[in-house]
């Protein structure tokens, strides 16, 4: 039983609606890890003051974002200097769209209820929604006419359109093993035994690292946050930004780090599927049944956001020479590499 | 559905392209190409081409047109002026433009056979399956070679950007003073 | 039937597909500025690209998309040895104006 069109209309929408709030509530409550995380790394409290445990500091931060004075600068180029955040913030929240967070054909008529879009092609749409959140951050340094933004913004470009490559190179071992693109197909693939056939234990293991170092460079985070060092570019591509364009380039930051850490678990940790696989037997509760699944995507996207932080805190940031010397000698190679021996396992088997 | 889709895209197409001749700094230009490119993506999303929407986003707009926007930044290429030479191809051109879309028009609106396209058509060629693995099936079997070339071609063009586009293409070598160590 | 499953005359898509084309060829005989000249044709190829899949669609041919994809790579190199020569250009003549260009030797 299928549903019409309008009905599938009026479903779409309101799972957006729905997503879009937990994503960015999820952007929120990632700035408060960061800075608790980071805070525990380098052994102090972080925020504690606002709410238990500091949990309402992100409202009282978006509060203040919005109430800050809102300085433009008289010599930018208007036009883009206000669409390169709305860029750059649009590009980080639309690639949660093909994401699946929770088991298929749960819904009525021909409906994913936890999927907004199921497209043959999902895997490509979240490489081309990064090719094209580039222009986000070139026309932010371009229009803000400024040395200092415009090389920042030229790096942090290059930087992203150099580790596209890997990132999507990367991409291939996993398709390839799968032989689909959808990524409905590519987590059902992995959901047999649990943790066994999840592929990292089978096959993409250098593939996973590579993704993730790639993922790191793309999102701009340590240690290839050269763009952003405050000590050698003033900020980089948003110094000439404040209050709420700034908060959009600095959300579309963590929005970007959960969608990566979203693909991550989805194409190489099995997705929604447990661990535990088949030995324990679903629960009865038809609720409980279909939001369980959701719990162990959630969590793995969690852990995925610490690793991110703890990195962040760690680690200390590259040269940009060493970061463009990295991508393009070290990680290209071996993601090519590692499609060469991928594909000699899948014909040979 | 499909025919407000493809009313809304095709008017975003149009405009982004008038917005390009009408506009004189380079970079609104190219900022309209992209939305004529985006638009365009999703119609071939209507058409039934999944693939080639997709590369359009990424090849066509995530990487061209990246490369067109750094050009534009770098040269700092600034507003067009308007000269002897731009009136005259106003004057004649905008007439043999006119002309060349009345022909082509003409001929399209006389063919017959042309059918009509709704939203469930997908493309039903060699063996069935997703779109991709139509397209993949006869671009890995029947066409390896020109696939082939392909690569060889994009690797010419790295040499010959890479070699063009270096510093001291071009200048004479002879600029740096030759020290005599004596 | 109501408004949500009307069909698209394929003729529609062709006559878009000419007014891009025409519109990448006025662009490429009015504008002055040398990158502006080069995105006209790159509208030119897209206006093409578009045509080829619509006939792909009416004859249920992949052939069409094949050949959308190879024109695809080739203004993607085109386009890289095409910017290219005009960043050599104006590092020679210090000007992207289409009418100052218009010397073999300076």
């Amino acid at each position: 039983m299928h549903v019409t069109i309008f009905e599938f209309f009026l479903w779409s929408l309101l799972k957006v609606a729905v997503v879009t709030v937990v994503m960015l509530l999820g952007v929120a409550y990632t700035v408060l890890l960061e800075r608790k995380l980071v805070g525990r790394i380098q052994n102090r409290w972080g925020p504690s003051r606002v709410g238990p445990f500091g949990l309402l500091q992100p409202l009282v931060d978006g509060a203040k974002s919005f109430l800050k004075e809102d300085i433009i600068p008289t010599g930018v180029y208007r036009p883009l200097y206000l669409l390169a955040p709305i860029l750059a913030l649009g590009c980080a929240l639309m690639s949660i769209a093909v994401v699946p967070f929770g088991e298929p054909n749960v819904g009525p008529g021909g409906v994913h209820l936890f999927e907004i879009a199921d497209l043959n092609i999902g895997l490509l749409i979240i490489l081309g929604v990064t090719s094209v959140g580039v222009y986000g951050i070139a026309l932010a340094g371009w229009s803000s006419n400024n040395k200092y933004s415009l090389l920042g913004s030229l790096r942090s470009s290059a930087q992203l359109i150099s580790y596209e490559l890997a990132l999507g190179l990367s991409l291939v071992g996993v398709v390839l093993q799968t032989g689909s693109l959808n990524l409905r197909v590519i987590v059902e693939k992995q959901a047999e035994k649990g943790i066994v056939t999840w592929n990292i234990c089978g096959m993409q293991f250098v593939a996973f690292f590579i993704y993730l170092m790639a993922a790191y460079a793309e999102t701009n985070r340590s240690p290839f946050d050269l763009p952003e060092a405050e000590s050698e570019l003033t900020g980089g591509y948003h110094t000439e930004y404040s209050s709420m364009k700034f908060a959009m380039f600095f959300m579309a930051e963590y929005a970007n780090m959960i969608t990566v850490g979203c693909v991550a678990t989805l194409l190489f940790f099995g997705g929604w599927t447990s661990p535990l696989g088949d030995l324990i037997d679903p629960p009865q509760n038809i609720f409980v049944h279909a939001l369980f699944p959701i719990f162990w995507f959630v969590l793995k996207v969690f852990c995925f956001l610490f690793l991110y932080v703890w990195v962040r805190g760690t680690l200390p940031r590259f040269r940009y020479d060493q970061l463009m010397n990295f991508g393009w000698r070290i990680l290209m190679p071996l993601a090519i590499l590692n499609i060469l021996a991928t594909s000699l396992w899948v014909a040979y088997h | 559905m499909h025919l407000i889709l493809f009313v809304v895209f095709a008017g975003f197409c149009l405009a982004g392209a008038i917005n390009l001749l009408l506009q004189s700094h380079p970079i609104n230009s190219a900022l309209s190409l992209i939305v004529v490119m985006t638009s365009l993506a999703v119609l071939y999303l209507l058409l039934g081409a999944e693939f080639l929407a997709i590369a359009q986003v990424i090849v066509y707009a995530g990487a061209i047109m990246v490369l067109f926007t750094f050009v534009v930044m770098l040269l700092n290429a600034g507003r067009e002026e308007r000269t002897l030479g731009s009136r005259s191809a106003r004057n004649v051109g905008f007439p043999a433009a006119v002309a060349i879309l009345a022909i082509i028009a003409t001929i399209i609106l006389k063919a017959q056979g042309l059918g009509t396209a709704q939203l469930s058509d997908g493309l039903t060629d060699v063996k069935g399956g997703t779109n991709i693995e139509v397209l993949s099936t006869v671009l890995f079997t029947r066409l390896l070679l020109p696939f082939e070339v392909t690569s060889v071609l994009i690797l010419i063009a790295i040499l010959g950007a890479v070699a063009l586009a270096r510093h001291g293409a071009g200048e004479p070598s002879a600029s740096e003073p030759k020290v005599d160590n004596q | 039937m109501n408004a949500f499953s009307r069909e698209v005359p394929l003729a529609w898509y062709l006559l878009l597909s000419a007014a891009l084309f025409t519109l990448g060829i006025a662009g490429f005989l009015f504008k002055r500025n040398l990158i502006t000249v080069f995105m006209s044709i790159e509208l030119m190829l897209n206006g093409v690209n578009l045509s080829f899949v619509t006939f792909a669609q009416q004859w249920h041919a992949v052939k069409g998309q094949i050949f959308v994809f190879f024109v695809m790579v080739v203004a993607a190199a085109e386009a890289a040895v095409g910017l290219a020569i005009i960043i050599a250009v104006f590092r020679a003549r210090a000007t992207l104006a289409v009418d100052r260009i218009d010397l073999m030797k300076l």
